[in-house]
């Protein structure tokens, strides 16, 4: 591509993500003129595809305020075969709940380590720690329950009374496939004790309705057929796969219950997160002010140039922030900070590589293309050794052996995007921007 | 310039810094905050200005807790540190602080940590180091072609590794730093500093090996430092900047996080140009010598 091409590409790329850095609302006063703009939020639909961005950064609690929670799961009652169901059951159990709480976007995470499973949860914004605990920690009851002798169709949830048979009578649910139709189906197995009881209650209600409760919670209502003895029980319905599913989770909440016992919570008050945020931020404007200038004085107008990379490399991170979207902490913010340190070092390998080739009496365009070429070599190699830390930190494989934890990947995810995207606005932008200018002398 | 002829000074200037350093992690080791240790941390912001003892008489005649320590981070604010205690102890220490100072207490932050999740985040971190180290030999070994650049630039990253350990030990025996997970952090950013300034100055050795086959290893490392140093000294330059800023203006709770960022950067950048490259002349002395 022709570098004027280029150029303005760059361009349309930077206001394109300038715009999605706004703040949702931002207004402007100048003069008379005084309105308040406010950023579209990004809805892309493709076919089934749904690509849908608030463009608001997300704060991890540690800069918002909130709280996180870790907890072990008991899971010594639980046959191995049935550990993992048992912990993503709990997990949704969670969620469950925590939806309850009206939390924005709770984060709740199953971790695996070696035989112990650990539940995490950070619920940002909130304050009131034992409430949650409470709320969080208490397992799942399941319970069955029948309308009364007498009940008319006009029946409400309400009217349903509890029987004998709970979730400690059921062993487990899974997700099966109707033989004929080849739809999805949610199979129940019971336990002797629960066959027999769920026999009694099948019974007595053939051709009604047998509700299944969780917390209170009415999960489903599937009418009776026949009488089933077997202990093993078929919920049929116009399900989707993914209902089936969600479904089977739920029941196996009650199944598989796992009491959970709380080990690690940490509760950041709002006003320390805002305190250091603000701060932090100040500081690294101060301090990209300060590399800003640095470069202007040190290489004059090839700094300057230089600068203007930088400022679309900022551009870029944040609104890459915005679309990934990356929750930002503190140590994510080292992690952007060392990239401008890095991201700014491919210019001054360049810069100095021209400058050598310019002592060596090398003509002006030619000097700038033999620097760019030159420094890759070392450019490619530094950043390639910093990505492989990256690789191993953020362990994107999910590796029990490594760190889950969301701080050290909040911080490998900042600083890997950052080598990325330096590479391109070191080699691309700058690169882009001097040829231009060069060609425009000449002409 | 004949960078080469002080290579034993270098190592000396760096085994002044590296030894106290070893000789405090062998003997008193890391300060570890709760993130390690497990405990409480309780952060309260009071309503009046209130005398530390005054404040310790109160916690201390609450039964069954156990009250590490207490000291004072800004106006009306205090941090205390517990053996491990559940919400419910916080909330009394609360009330009982209210009740008996006549104030009103808000908490700032509440922590507890059990003690098993500190040594895994530990081993793990381990794993972490030695599995990017040796990633990062494996790579500058293949692109270098040649494994002593790979051995080298990892030793110079164990250097600086352990200046950053040792100062934080000696900080912690002295001004009773701690330890925490932004500072596993630290240390995982200062490697990778290390090792993207070390490769720099090893890409100009190569480069003047394939140009000039027949001159002496030590000359070529000469040369490469001449040309990269004001470069690598730019560049650490405005890091520092943003660290230093951040480091004074930045709010407290990443202070010591920065502070171990700075350290790491200085010693980086030193271990580049001054370690780094003199290793290799001595390698390529004893190889030599043994041929």
């Amino acid at each position: 591509m022709k570098p004027q091409r280029v150029f303005w590409l760059i361009t349309i790329l930077s206001l394109l993500a300038g715009l999605i850095d706004l703040p949702a609302k931002t207004r402007i006063k100048f003069a008379k003129f005084d309105q308040e703009i406010s950023r579209p939020k990004l809805d892309l639909r493709i076919g089934k595809f749904r690509f849908y961005r608030d463009l608001e950064i997300k704060q991890g609690i540690d800069l918002a305020g909130g709280v996180h929670l870790v907890f072990q799961a008991d899971m010594s009652k639980i046959a191995p075969a049935d550990k993992d169901s048992a912990a993503q059951a709990a997990k949704n159990n969670i969620e469950r709940r925590v939806n309850l709480f009206g939390i924005t976007e709770p984060v709740v995470q199953t971790s695996k380590l070696g035989e112990e499973y650990r539940l995490i949860v950070e619920l940002a914004g909130i304050s009131d720690i034992n409430q949650a605990i409470d709320l969080i920690g208490q397992t799942a009851q399941l319970d069955f329950r029948e309308l009364p002798a007498g009940a008319t169709a006009a029946a409400s949830f309400a009217d349903f009374k509890k029987t004998d048979l709970d979730g400690r009578d059921l062993s487990r649910s899974r997700v099966r496939f109707d033989k004929n139709t080849g739809k999805p189906v949610v199979s129940l197995e019971f336990s002797s004790e629960g066959a027999k009881k769920f026999s009694e209650i099948t019974g007595r209600n053939v051709g009604k309705p047998v509700a299944i409760f969780l917390d209170e919670w009415p999960l489903t209502t599937p009418l009776v057929k026949e009488q089933i003895t077997t202990g093993e029980a078929v919920i049929s319905g116009e399900f989707s796969l993914e209902e089936a599913k969600r479904l089977s989770v739920q029941l196996n909440a009650g199944a598989l219950p796992v009491p959970i016992k709380i080990i690690e919570q940490r509760n950041i008050g709002a006003t320390l997160g805002v305190e250091s945020i603000q701060k932090s931020i100040q500081a690294g404007l101060i301090g990209l002010l300060m590399v800003i200038l640095f470069m202007i004085g040190y290489y004059g107008y090839l700094g300057f140039l230089a600068d203007v990379g930088l400022i679309v490399y900022g551009l870029f991170s944040f609104a890459l922030y915005k679309l990934i979207p990356v929750t930002l902490t503190l140590p994510g913010i080292a992690g952007f900070i060392l990239s401008i340190g890095m991201a700014v070092d491919s210019n001054i390998l360049i810069f100095e590589r021209m400058r050598e080739e310019i002592r060596a009496g090398k003509p002006k365009q030619l000097a700038m293309e033999l620097g760019f070429g030159r420094a890759w070599d070392s450019i490619r190699d530094a950043n390639v050794c910093t990505l492989i830390t990256c690789f191993v930190l953020f362990n994107p494989l999910n590796w029990t052996f490594l760190n889950t934890s969301g701080m050290i990947r909040g911080f490998a995810l900042t600083l890997g995007l950052g080598v990325l995207l330096s590479l391109f606005t070191g080699i691309v932008v700058t690169r882009t921007i001097l040829r231009v200018l060069t060609r425009k002398e000449k002409e | 310039m004949n960078w080469m002829r002080f290579k034993w000074i270098y190592f000396l200037l760096s085994a002044s810094i590296l030894v106290p350093g070893i000789y405090s992690l062998a003997r008193w080791g890391l300060r570890p905050s709760i993130d390690f240790s497990g405990g409480t941390l309780l952060e309260y912001k009071l309503s009046q200005e209130t005398q530390k003892n005054k404040i310790e008489e109160v916690v201390k005649k609450i039964p069954q807790i156990e009250l590490y320590s207490l000291q004072q981070t800004a106006q009306k604010t205090y941090l205390f540190r517990f053996a491990p205690l559940n919400k419910d102890k916080a909330e009394e220490i609360k009330n009982q602080i209210e009740k008996e100072l006549n104030l009103s207490v808000e908490e700032i932050r509440f922590e507890t940590v059990g003690p098993t999740l500190g040594k895994e985040l530990l081993r793990k971190t381990i794993i972490a180091i030695f599995l990017a180290a040796g990633a990062i030999v494996a790579y500058v070994s293949w692109r270098f072609k040649d494994k002593k650049f790979g051995v080298c630039a990892i030793l110079a990253m164990f250097h600086d590794t352990f200046v950053l350990l040792g100062s934080f030990s000696l900080l912690g025996h002295f001004f009773g730093v701690e330890v925490d997970t932004l500072f596993v952090t630290a240390v995982l950013t200062v490697l990778s500093f290390s090792i993207h300034d070390t490769v720099v100055v090893y890409d100009r050795i190569r480069e003047s090996q394939k140009l000039f086959p027949n001159t002496p290893f030590p000359q070529i490392v000469n040369k490469a430092i001449t040309e990269t140093i004001v470069r690598s000294l730019n560049n650490s330059l405005t890091i520092i900047f943003m660290l230093t800023t951040l480091l004074f203006l930045g709010g407290a709770t990443i202070r010591w996080f920065i502070a171990a960022l700075l350290i790491g950067t200085i010693s980086g950048t030193y271990s580049s140009t001054f370690t780094a490259a003199p290793l290799l002349v001595v390698w390529d002395k004893i190889v030599k010598r043994k041929q």
